[in-house]
């Protein structure tokens, strides 16, 4: 069968059993464009192709399949950079693909040409200029494989305007010919079997023992073993930003999240145990504070797909590299031979221990008096109370996220999607476009800054259009928040370039021009009865703008540089 | 600081356009300069070696050999301990060579087994290949003569056969 480049490359998607691409057409990339017309793939046309990569993001982070965006050359594949980088800072699976100029005209400068290739090198996991159209069905096939297996990422696929347009023989590579032709991709999955018996040996020693759970374990789709393990051993467990939801907020053993912003006894829970047991966790500076006074007195059990990620910011007693679901499922099996939970050793007194700084050192924040403007974390404690369980809510960067990260109640597994690595602002509109498109039957709320949503917003325009009725809950405090927060703290007040006015724009009526519904909250009385009717709206996106107090700071915190040990819980109260 | 010593790599990789860049990108994102480098097709033409010489300490080093890789086009990595292999660089060399200076400098070329392979009125071109260290001092002794021109290749390693015991020489880094 003779097809067209740009007809196998739909057809590769199809293949792939991709269902949906988010993307924006131009000169390069117009011929694949047009067999999309016969295609049964669902095309999402963005506003900018900087929300398609977003988009795609946020599809992969809910649905766990690879998100797929298609833009054109120049421009285009630059303005991709940004969600490539978060998408490879966070282990997102994706493919994206660029159109390139003809391959007569590439190193001409020829109009719309740039080096994707050279440019998205270190922002990808793996990237391929294709040069004729007879490759184009093996690199696409290598492109999702290399996405989706060993440690997720993205993957570029750069396709000249000729390649789309010349003919070639149709034939689909078998997942033997791809692994054959990829000598030198050898992902790990297994764990090492003697290294698994000594973890599962650790572990029956460690008093004061936690389980650091990170992003890989929602990557390797293991929260069920995650359970299982933690209940075997009775280990508490403390799940990173990236990971949150991969253990349940409510669950006794559950001590929430670690870092700058985690809360008190998840940080010093760390810092105080004689075994870490990293799960797909990478001992993020975020996390870990001044490395030289992490968790002074920790062994470290460190499971990870990424052999790279083992001793590069903290040398294991126990490295395993391997699956983080098939390593702890193995290591479940190796902690039951050795007697369960019966066998483990009494932790009472640690267990006293964590819950006596639970109490002691609960989140908290002053409820706003009357007149005051709203407190961000009791519109996401209401936002918690109103939203059903399995609520999706993704978020941008800086305090909103954080908020939003501690005051929010996650149950269940890939409903909390945040950009962690990279820390991207205007993340949380496309991302949140993204994860309603892949799972349309769950309530999808994106928690906002004022700063961020002045990044993208423009794809809440795709969101009207295209009927993705997503709610966004801008935490509109007239500032950019954290950078206010730093200059509070460490500049000595002095606010630099932060300002951004609490009516400009005028919110409401920007939303209302996108074809969303929108709300103005001004009144703590008014912020139930608002998330309600944002709530009972689904044919629309919504917009709902939580005027909050400027002032108001994140904590706990610790400052950068500095070691967990010396956390500040609340203003002017250090926790050591 | 550890003292930045250097180490020699060698990365078997697949031979395609672009693999270099992006084996050279780890180093350059860090700031390591690569003091020399030698690519070339192996007796497999579908497989290129890179021979990679770079000053960096050993800690950085291991990051970097983890994070090539996990590059999709390299096979294997190799490093080299200078005092288990044989290292061999090509040297090309333009001197001064005046009526009055010219037995000097041919008894100087003959003296390291060098060859020469161009001659003009007033200067000639010796090739000589070796150990970087004998190169070294070749260069040195042609000096005072006067270099125009001096090209090194990159250097090219291979581990020393193993004579004692039977464990390999070489630290395989995967």
């Amino acid at each position: 069968m003779q097809l067209t480049g740009a007809q196998a490359l739909i057809k590769s998607l199809e293949m792939e059993g991709v269902e949906v691409a988010f993307g924006l057409p131009g000169g390069c990339i117009l011929p694949a464009y047009d067999p999309i017309l016969e295609s049964a793939l669902r095309h999402i046309l963005v506003r900018h192709e900087q929300g398609a990569g977003h988009m795609a993001e946020g599809y992969a982070h809910v649905t766990g399949r690879p998100g797929v965006c298609i833009v054109t050359s120049g421009p285009a594949a630059t303005n991709l950079v940004t969600p490539l980088m978060d998408a490879y800072m966070d282990s997102i699976p994706m493919v994206a693909i660029t159109g390139q100029v003809p391959t007569h005209a590439i190193g001409t400068d020829a109009f719309q040409e740039c080096d994707t290739l050279g440019i998205t090198r270190s922002v990808t996991k793996h990237n391929e200029l294709v040069m004729t159209a007879q490759d184009l069905p093996r690199v696409m096939r290598e492109a999702f494989h290399i996405a989706t297996t060993g440690r997720p990422g993205p993957v570029l696929v750069d396709v000249p305007k000729d390649v789309l347009t010349s003919l070639m023989d149709w034939h689909w590579p078998s997942e033997g010919d791809i692994v054959a032709g990829l000598p030198g991709y050898r992902p790990t999955t297994r764990g090492n079997g003697r290294m698994i018996k000594e973890a599962a040996r650790l572990i029956g020693e460690a008093r004061k023992p936690v389980l650091y759970v990170g992003g890989g374990v929602l990557k390797a789709r293991a929260a069920e073993a995650l359970r299982a393990l933690a209940e075997l051993t009775g280990i508490p467990v403390v799940t990173t930003l990236m990971a949150r939801g991969a253990f349940p907020d409510s669950h006794p053993q559950c001590l929430g999240m670690p870092g700058m912003h985690g809360n008190y006894t998840a940080v010093t829970s760390m810092q105080n145990s004689d075994l870490l047991i990293a799960l797909g966790a990478r001992f993020d500076d975020r996390v870990t504070g001044k490395v030289s006074g992490f968790a002074p007195d920790a062994k470290i059990i460190h499971v990870d797909v990424d052999p790279a990620e083992l001793g590069k910011v903290r040398r294991p007693d126990v490295p395993i590299v391997g699956d983080c679901r098939l390593v702890i499922e193995e290591l479940v099996q190796a902690v039951t031979a050795l007697g369960g939970l019966e066998a483990q050793p009494d932790r009472t007194a640690w267990w006293e221990q964590l819950r006596a700084w639970q109490e002691q050192q609960p989140l908290r924040y002053q409820p706003a008096e009357p007149g005051e403007g709203l407190k961000p974390q009791q519109v996401i404690e209401s936002l918690r109370d109103l939203t059903p369980e399995d609520t999706i809510v993704t978020s941008g960067v800086g305090q909103h996220q954080m908020f939003a990260s501690q005051y929010y109640r996650f149950e269940q597994p890939y409903t909390w999607v945040n950009s962690g690595g990279l820390g991207t602002m205007g993340f949380s509109v496309p991302a949140a476009i993204g994860a309603k498109v892949g799972r349309p039957d769950k309530m999808v709320w994106a928690v906002d800054g004022d700063g961020c949503f002045q990044m993208t917003a423009q794809e809440l325009v795709t969101a009207s259009s295209e009927r993705i009725p997503v709610k966004v809950a801008i935490l509109n405090n007239a500032y950019l928040g954290m950078v206010r927060q730093w200059q509070e703290m460490f500049y000595g007040e002095r606010y630099s370039e932060v300002y951004l006015s609490p009516d400009l724009p005028d919110y409401v009526k920007w939303a209302e021009a996108m074809g969303c519904v929108a709300f103005r909250v001004e009144d703590p009385s008014d912020i139930a009865p608002t998330i309600e009717k944002a709530n009972s709206i689904d044919d629309r996106p919504v917009v709902v703008e939580f005027r909050t107090d400027s002032s108001e700071k994140v904590f706990p915190m610790v400052a950068a540089g500095q070691s967990n040990d010396d956390i500040i819980v609340a203003p002017d109260v250090t926790g050591s | 600081m550890a003292e930045r010593k250097l180490h020699i790599l060698s990365v078997l990789v697949q031979n395609r356009a672009g693999v270099l860049a992006r084996v050279s990108g780890l180093f350059a994102r860090r700031a390591y300069n690569i003091e020399s480098l030698a690519v070339a097709p192996t007796d497999d033409p579908a497989l290129s070696r890179i021979t990679i010489v770079v000053a960096v300490e050993s800690t950085p080093l291991e990051q970097i050999t983890k994070q090539l890789f996990k590059l999709v086009d390299v096979l294997k990595i190799t490093e080299l301990d200078p005092a288990e292999a044989v290292e061999r660089e090509l040297l090309l060399v333009s001197v001064r060579a005046t009526p009055e200076t010219r037995g000097h400098v041919t008894e100087v070329v003959s003296i390291f087994e060098g060859t020469i392979v161009d001659v003009g009125h007033d200067s000639l071109t010796a090739s000589l290949a070796g150990r970087p260290a004998k190169l070294d001092d070749f260069a040195e002794l042609l000096r005072p003569f006067g270099i125009l021109e001096l090209q090194r290749s990159g250097r090219v390693a291979l581990p020393r056969h193993d004579r004692t015991a039977r464990t390999a020489p070489i630290r395989k880094v995967s």
